[in-house]
C-alpha cells in the first residue's frame, strides 16, 4: 500500500475516462511520481513525437507518500514531453493538490489525446468529468480557482490550473496549483494548455493506507525529530525560507548576475531574505507576513508576502493589496540578479503576475536578462521591444515584460520562446544561459563547480534540483567539499542524482535532503510499501530512473554535445570573488561522469548497464 | 486537572499534521476530509487557522440530540455514541460553530473527543499552534504577552524598595 493502486486514463480527444490498476511491477521498479509516471511516458510516448501534439501525454503522479503523514508528504510531479526543451520534463509541486488527488483514490492521471475545445477537469472522488471551460479560459490560475470553487459549491477543492502564460503556450508556461504553488519548469503548462484543458480540480474523502501503520508512525516520527533538530531544515527554512542562501550564494562569488556577466550582484541584500523580514521604509511593514507548509510538511519554508501598496507597481491596482506567495531564492535570483533589478517590491509583484498567469520565474528572468543584454549590446532596440528601455536593472522594464509576456502581446511573444529561441533570432546564441534549451538557475558553475557538471547532464534541461551539490559544496551536506574544485564531483554529482530521482518519485519534498539522508527515508518508504525497500534498493531505483530518462531524451534526439554550459561560464572567467579566475571546468568531469554511470563517451548507457538496472 | 485544546493560530503554518492524526485516531487511515479539527486557509490575510469543538459546559448538539446519543464524560467531553446516534443531523445544525458533523461513511456524526483524553493533533502539531493545557490556564500564554508588554514591576515599589 501507500498506493492507491489506482491510474485514471482521461482521453481528451474522445472525452471519455476510465480507471486501471496500476502496473504494480513496475511501481517495484520505478516507486512512484517522477519514476513511475516516466515510466508510463516512455512507455506511451514516442520520444520524437511533437510536445505541442496531441501525441504527447501529460501525466500528474503522486508518490506512495503523497496523502500521508510522513513530514513533506504531499507532493506530486507532471510528467510530459516538454517543449521547452523537447526533452523528458518532470515538474514537481507542493501545496494541496497532490495530496487530494490521493484522497480522491488515484496516485496518476494520465491525459491523452487533446479536448477539441476548452474544458476543465473535475475529479470528485470516482466522479470524472470534463466541464466546458470557455467561461474561464483566458482568466488568470486565481480567477479559475475562484470560478472552480464557487460553482461547485465547494471551498476544499484543489485546483491545478494554467494561466494565459499556458494558454498562449508560452514555452515555459506552467502548472500552479494552490493559487501559489507551481510544478514550474520546462513548459509543462504549454502542453497542458495545448491539450485544451484549463484546470484540474480535485477532491477527495477517501484515506490513505500504509502497509504497516505502527512501524509506519515510528519511522515519520523519527524522521520529524531529524527536521526538527537539524539547524537548516528546523531554524534557517522556517525563518527565512530558500532565501536564506541570497547573501550565502552572492558571497561565495556563485551569483549568476546580468545574464551571467558577472558572479557577485551588488544589490544581492536588497533582495534577500534579510531585506524581506525588515519593515520598510514607505509603510514601516515587512515584505515577508509568514511562512507557510505545503501539505503534511513540518519544515515549512514557503514565504507570504504583501506589496507595498504605495509602490509604483500596485498603487493603481487594489487587486493586488493581498498576501500572496513571495519570493523564493530562485525567483528572487531570476527576476533581480539575472537582470540586475534590486527592487524587492517589484520582484515579489512580477512573482504574484507569474503565479496569476503561471510563468517560470526562472526561465522568465533569465529571459528578460538575455533581452537586456541584446538591448544593451544594441542588438534589438526599442523598435523590436514596443518602446520598453530595457536595461538591466530597471524594474519598470521588467514589470512591463511581465504583463506582456503571459499574454503573448508585443515584445511578450518573443520572451515567451525562452532565451534560446530569442537569442538565436536575432543571431547571438551564445547569449543565451541555457542548457538543452532551459535556462539555468541561481548557482554559477564558474563558483560552485559541481553544479556545471549537474546543469550539463540534468535530463530535463539545466536545472538545480537533479543534484544539487550546493549542499555539498557549500553547506557541507552531508560532506563539505571545495565549490572551487572539479575533482570528485562527478561521482559527487551520479550520487546526487540517483538519491534525488528516488526521493522525487516518492512523493516526499527534496528539501528534506538537507536533513535526511536515504537512511532516514528509505524505512518511512518501506513502512508504506510493499517489497522491501531499502536504501540499496531506492538507490538502484534512482539510477534506474536516470538512466530510463536518458535513453529516451537519446532517442529523442539528443546527444553528448548536449551536454554542455554556455561558452560564457567555459571561456569567460569570474571577475570577482572566491571563484576570481575560474572557468566552469566540464570538460575534466565529464568523461569521468560517463564512465561512472556505465555509458560510453558518447553518453550512450553501454548494453551492461541497461541489463544491470534492467531499465 | 480538566484540560482543554487550547490554540494559537500565529503559530500556524497550515501544514495539516493535526488533521492526519484526527483522521488516523478516528478512521486507522489518513484521511483528512474526516478529521475532526481542520485548518482554514485565509490566504490573502497570510492567516491559517485550525478550529474544532470547544466542549461547550451547556451543549448546544447534546441538548437538540433527540436520541441522547451526546453526552458528556468525567472530562467534560461531549461524546457521540455511534450505537444510538440515527443520524438526523440536528446536532449538526444546533451547533453554533458547526464543529459537529455528518460522516457518509458511517451514517454517524463525528467530533472532537479529545482522543479520550490524549488529543493526537496537540501532539502532532509541529509548531505548538495546538496544544493541550489547564482547562482553566488556556489564556495564560496570551496574558504573559500583554504582560511582557507592560513596564510593570521595572521599578520596585513593594515595602523593600529603596527610598
Amino acid at each position: 500500500m501507500g498506493w492507491t493502486g489506482k491510474v485514471l486514463r482521461i482521453d481528451l480527444s474522445n472525452g471519455t475516462s476510465k480507471s486501471e490498476p496500476l502496473n504494480m511491477e513496475w511501481a517495484d521498479k520505478y516507486l512512484g511520481q517522477r519514476g513511475l509516471a516516466s515510466k508510463y511516458l516512455v512507455e506511451e510516448v514516442d520520444p520524437k513525437a511533437d510536445p505541442l501534439g496531441p501525441e504527447n501525454k501529460l501525466i500528474m503522479a503522486t508518490g506512495p507518500l503523497t496523502g500521508t503523514c510522513a513530514s513533506t508528504g504531499g507532493r506530486y510531479s507532471v510528467i510530459t514531453k516538454g517543449p521547452l526543451t523537447g526533452a523528458i520534463a518532470c515538474s514537481n509541486s507542493g501545496g494541496y493538490f497532490g495530496a487530494e488527488l490521493k484522497f480522491a483514490g488515484w496516485d496518476m492521471v494520465i491525459f491523452e489525446g487533446q479536448s477539441p475545445k476548452p474544458v476543465y477537469v473535475t475529479i470528485f472522488d470516482d466522479d470524472v468529468q470534463l466541464r466546458d471551460a470557455s467561461d474561464i479560459w483566458g482568466k488568470s490560475v486565481w480567477d479559475a480557482d475562484k470560478y472552480i470553487k464557487s460553482t461547485h459549491q465547494d471551498q476544499m477543492i484543489h485546483v491545478a490550473a494554467i494561466g494565459v502564460a499556458g494558454e498562449n503556450e508560452v514555452l515555459y508556461s506552467c502548472v500552479v496549483n494552490d493559487l501559489h504553488r507551481a510544478a514550474g519548469r520546462s513548459g509543462v503548462g504549454a502542453v497542458m494548455g495545448n491539450k485544451n484543458i484549463k484546470a484540474v480540480a480535485v477532491r477527495g474523502t477517501g484515506g490513505v493506507k500504509v502497509k504497516d501503520f505502527k512501524a509506519f508512525m515510528d519511522a515519520t516520527n523519527a524522521g520529524k525529530k531529524v527536521l526538527k533538530d537539524n539547524a537548516v531544515t528546523g531554524e534557517g527554512l522556517p525563518a527565512y525560507g530558500t532565501q536564506v542562501l541570497m547573501n550565502v550564494i552572492n558571497e561565495a562569488g556563485a551569483m549568476p548576475t546580468r545574464n551571467g556577466a558577472d558572479v557577485q550582484f551588488e544589490g544581492a541584500g536588497d533582495i534577500s531574505a534579510e531585506a524581506m523580514a525588515e519593515p520598510r521604509r514607505t509603510d514601516g511593514k515587512p515584505n515577508l507576513l509568514t511562512n507557510q507548509a505545503c501539505f503534511g510538511c513540518t519544515i515549512a519554508c514557503g514565504r507570504i508576502s504583501k506589496v507595498d501598496e504605495t509602490h509604483f507597481t500596485i498603487q493603481n491596482k487594489p487587486e493586488y493589496w493581498h498576501a500572496s506567495g513571495g519570493l523564493e531564492y530562485e525567483a528572487a535570483w531570476a527576476l533581480g540578479s539575472a537582470t540586475g533589478t534590486n527592487d524587492l517590491e517589484a520582484l515579489t509583484y512580477v512573482n504574484f503576475i507569474c503565479n496569476e498567469q503561471g510563468i517560470d520565474p526562472i526561465s522568465f528572468g533569465a529571459t528578460v536578462g538575455a533581452a537586456m543584454e541584446l538591448y544593451e549590446t544594441g542588438v534589438i532596440d526599442d523598435k523590436v521591444t514596443g518602446g520598453i528601455e530595457l536595461k538591466f536593472g530597471s524594474a519598470e522594464a521588467l514589470v512591463q515584460c511581465v504583463e506582456l509576456t503571459g499574454k503573448a502581446e508585443g515584445f511578450g511573444k518573443e520572451l515567451g520562446m525562452g532565451s534560446k529561441r530569442l537569442t538565436e533570432k536575432y543571431g547571438k546564441p551564445e547569449l543565451s544561459m541555457t542548457v538543452k534549451g532551459q535556462e539555468f538557475p541561481a548557482y554559477d558553475p564558474r563558483g560552485i563547480q559541481g553544479m556545471g557538471l549537474t546543469y550539463a547532464t540534468s535530463n530535463r534541461g539545466a536545472c538545480h534540483l537533479r543534484s544539487y551539490t550546493v549542499a555539498s559544496e557549500i553547506l557541507g551536506i552531508p560532506e563539505k567539499t571545495d565549490p572551487l574544485e572539479t575533482d570528485g564531483k562527478a561521482g559527487l554529482v551520479k550520487a546526487f542524482q540517483d538519491a534525488t530521482a528516488a526521493v522525487d518519485s516518492s512523493g516526499l519534498c527534496v528539501f528534506t535532503t538537507f536533513a535526511w539522508t536515504l537512511e532516514d527515508i528509505a524505512p518511512q518508504v518501506d513502512a508504506a510499501c510493499e517489497g522491501n525497500w531499502s536504501v540499496d534498493k531506492l538507490l538502484e531505483a534512482g539510477e534506474r530512473i536516470w538512466n530510463m530518462e536518458r535513453i529516451f531524451n537519446n532517442q529523442a534526439g539528443f546527444t553528448a554535445a548536449d551536454d554542455n554550459l554556455p561558452q560564457r561560464l567555459l571561456k569567460d572567467a569570474a571577475k570577482t570573488g572566491p571563484a576570481e579566475g575560474l572557468v566552469a571546468g566540464l570538460d575534466k568531469m565529464l568523461p569521468e561522469y560517463y564512465e561512472l554511470r556505465g555509458w560510453t563517451q558518447e553518453g550512450v548507457p553501454t548494453n551492461e548497464t541497461l541489463e544491470r538496472l534492467a531499465v | 486537572m480538566l484540560k482543554a485544546l487550547t490554540i494559537d493560530p500565529g503559530k500556524c503554518t497550515g501544514c495539516k499534521q493535526c488533521e492526519m492524526a484526527c483522521s488516523y485516531v478516528n478512521e486507522g487511515e489518513f484521511n483528512v476530509s474526516k478529521s475532526r479539527i481542520r485548518v482554514f486557509d485565509f490566504h490573502e490575510e497570510a492567516r491559517f487557522v485550525p478550529y474544532t469543538c470547544t466542549q461547550c459546559d451547556e451543549a448546544w448538539c447534546q441538548q437538540a440530540c433527540p436520541v441522547n446519543a451526546i453526552t458528556t464524560n468525567e472530562m467534560g467531553v461531549k461524546i457521540v455514541h455511534d450505537n444510538l446516534c440515527v443520524g438526523c443531523k440536528v446536532c449538526t445544525i444546533a451547533c453554533p460553530f458547526g464543529t459537529v458533523n455528518y460522516n457518509a461513511s458511517t451514517g454517524k456524526v463525528m467530533k472532537c473527543d479529545l482522543c479520550g483524553g490524549d488529543p493526537a493533533c496537540a501532539s502532532a502539531c509541529p509548531t505548538d499552534a495546538i496544544t493541550f493545557q489547564d482547562i482553566e490556564q488556556t489564556g495564560f500564554d496570551k496574558m504573559k504577552v500583554w504582560a511582557t508588554k507592560t513596564t510593570a514591576g521595572t521599578e520596585p515599589t513593594g515595602p523593600n524598595a529603596p527610598a
